[in-house]
């Protein structure tokens, strides 16, 4: 069995994607923690996946982004990078700028927070 | 693994860095920060700079020796 197709949808699909340990109400990893705080700072509207159920879901996330380390976080389908980058771009404002160019002046209204389960 | 091997990975991949550091956080080897400014990453989105980064320490990423690296990069000289 193959998630890539499921993982591109959610990747494609989603306005802000996370691919992390845990889920945003049981968060498993300091790292995705700190990813999934700066994107809640910045009001952004999540989708969650969860990527310890399965470790093939890594190992297919990681030949579809070429990124090696989790978390990793997509906005409107572009990788947008891993804690660190996200913590940056929260901390000198270039996330929430991102986040209105790409879904608009709005996108912090409906703060949403979904977690989407592959496995 | 000390700071040492992951330092020469980074000195021969970015021989022109201004400011490069490898932090053990942890004191047990498998937990690093490291920092690295450099003029080739200048214009690079942070995705990319980072990715620099990943391929320069692909071996030990790879073999599980790094079990988690942060990262700051800047282009800037």
């Amino acid at each position: 069995m193959s998630y890539t197709d499921k993982i591109k949808e959610v990747i494609d699909g989603s306005d802000v994607a996370i691919f992390m340990k845990g889920t945003p109400a049981f968060v498993m990893c300091g790292n995705s923690d700190r990813a999934l705080q700066a994107l809640r700072r910045a009001g952004a509207p999540v989708t969650a996946v969860d990527v310890l159920p399965d470790p093939q879901i890594r190992q297919e996330l990681q030949a579809i982004s070429g990124w090696p380390t989790i978390p990793q976080v997509f906005v409107k389908g572009e990788l947008v990078g891993g804690a660190d980058i996200v913590e940056e771009l929260e901390q000198s404002g270039d996330l929430e700028q991102t986040l209105r160019e790409k879904l608009g002046d709005g996108y912090a209204a409906s703060r949403d927070e979904k977690t989407v389960a592959l496995a | 693994m000390s700071t040492q091997p992951l330092r020469q990975l980074l000195e021969s991949a970015f021989p022109d860095a201004t400011e490069l550091d490898v932090i053990d956080r942890t004191g047990g080897g498998d937990h690093f920060q490291v920092v690295v400014t450099a003029p080739s990453l200048a214009g690079l989105s942070l995705v990319e700079q980072h990715r620099r980064i990943y391929e320069a320490l692909s071996g030990p990423l790879a073999d599980g020796t790094i079990h988690e690296l942060r990262i700051k990069t800047k282009g800037a000289a």
